[in-house]
């Protein structure tokens, strides 16, 4: 279960501004940029059919389109 | 009596010029079509829709591309994401020779004939080009004849050979913008150094696939100069995109080119380059949206870059592929030539 408290797009606090762009972009162009738990910048993998997003510290993230 | 030539319409001259003969647009009829008002667009998609199907024929060529190598480039493209030089969030990362594998076989299970293998770098070093090799062994070795291009950068003649001889049939490498705005774009390197590139893989016999970004702060007159740049090249393929403003470039705050205005864009490009594969690439899902898509398609579009792109996300493969089935578009066979 992943504690969603960083913007995955923009890294900043969910509870910090308005982040409707960035749901927009993540919805549309986007993977995930920044962990969602410590907001560390992942090592983002993006091949023709998905991506994966990894997190030093909280682990693989991934999604097959 | 002969009209005066601002009476003269541009659309008309293309029709004689462009469908007609095959002769592509001068750099001042493309700046005309570029400038013509929003209630002649329908009319410009037409004939670049009909140029199209005159000199390229009714195929469209799919292509997929993944990133071998993504960020930590030296270089300093404005536009890049992947440019160690700005504070993108993008990382660095290498793609693995079987994660390259199953991308060239994603690739081909939507039917697509091309796959490009890209890689962020000012050109490739003997560890790059050691990975590419290893990797199109692999996919050939995976039962997959999928035609293999390659991003890698500026090339020496040698790197131009090595990659000849591993059956790499394209080079992409994007002049990205006209000639003038170029430094403007970037500095770390010359518009005269990529164009060098491009001659050795032209003389070398490899398909060159050279395309550009627009929105990049051109104008229409450099957007002008552009096609017609490329049309000097007589590239087999120009990639059309359209920026997308990526956080932390220097472009980040620039607006994503208007729907209207990237019609109007690939008409003219379409005009210029009356026998070239053009190729919808990144940015149109921001800029066309669906209905968009469709009408580039009809507008002179005779290839499509399906599924994701090297670090942002394109729709589903299925939704192009649908969406050509939908204007009865034939995808072009592998080993057919447009």
């Amino acid at each position: 279960m992943i504690t969603t408290v960083y913007c995955s797009f923009c890294g900043k606090e969910e509870a910090d501004g308005d982040h409707a762009f960035c749901r927009q972009r993540l919805s549309m162009i986007d993977p995930p940029r920044y962990c969602a738990e410590c907001a560390r910048r992942m090592v983002v993998q993006v091949t023709p059919d998905g991506w994966t997003a990894r997190c030093s510290r909280h682990g693989e993230l991934g999604s097959a389109r | 009596m002969t009209a005066a030539p601002e009476q003269i319409d541009v659309l008309d001259e293309a029709r004689e010029q462009v469908l007609e003969r095959g002769v592509g647009l001068t750099e001042a009829q493309v700046l005309k079509v570029l400038e013509l008002p929003e209630d002649r667009i329908p009319d410009l998609l037409a004939l670049a829709h009909e140029v199209r199907e005159r000199w390229c024929g009714p195929e469209v060529e799919v292509e997929g591309i993944v990133s071998l190598k993504t960020g930590g480039c030296p270089e300093d493209c404005h536009f890049c994401s992947q440019s160690g030089q700005f504070p993108s969030p993008v990382r660095s990362a290498w793609l693995d020779i079987p994660g390259l594998v199953r991308a060239a076989r994603q690739t081909r299970d939507t039917g697509a004939t091309e796959f490009c293998i890209v890689a962020a770098v000012r050109g490739p070093d003997k560890r790059l080009l050691s990975q590419v090799r290893d990797g199109i062994k692999a996919i050939r070795e995976d039962g997959n004849d999928i035609q293999i291009a390659c991003s890698l950068g500026m090339l020496t003649q040698e790197q131009v050979d090595e990659l000849v001889a591993m059956g790499v049939h394209r080079y992409n490498h994007n002049l990205e913008t006209a000639r003038s705005h170029f430094p403007e774009v970037v500095t770390t390197h010359s518009w005269e150094e990529r164009w060098d590139t491009l001659r050795m893989i032209r003389d070398a016999g490899m398909e060159v696939c050279c395309g550009g970004i627009i929105g990049m702060g051109e104008t229409l007159a450099q957007r002008a100069e552009f096609a017609v740049q490329l049309a000097e090249l007589e590239p087999d393929e120009v990639p059309l995109n359209f920026l997308i403003p990526n956080p932390g470039t220097p472009y980040e705050n620039y607006p994503v080119v208007e729907g209207a205005e990237a019609l109007r864009t690939v008409g003219a490009f379409r005009l210029a380059l009356p026998r070239t594969i053009l190729r919808f690439a990144g940015g149109r899902e921001l800029t066309f949206g669906d209905l968009g898509a469709k009408q580039g398609m009809l507008g002179g579009i005779n290839a499509i870059i399906v599924g994701n792109y090297l670090t942002n996300l394109g729709r589903p493969a299925q939704q192009d592929l649908d969406m050509l089935e939908e204007l009865s578009m034939p995808i072009k066979a592998l080993s057919q030539t447009l």
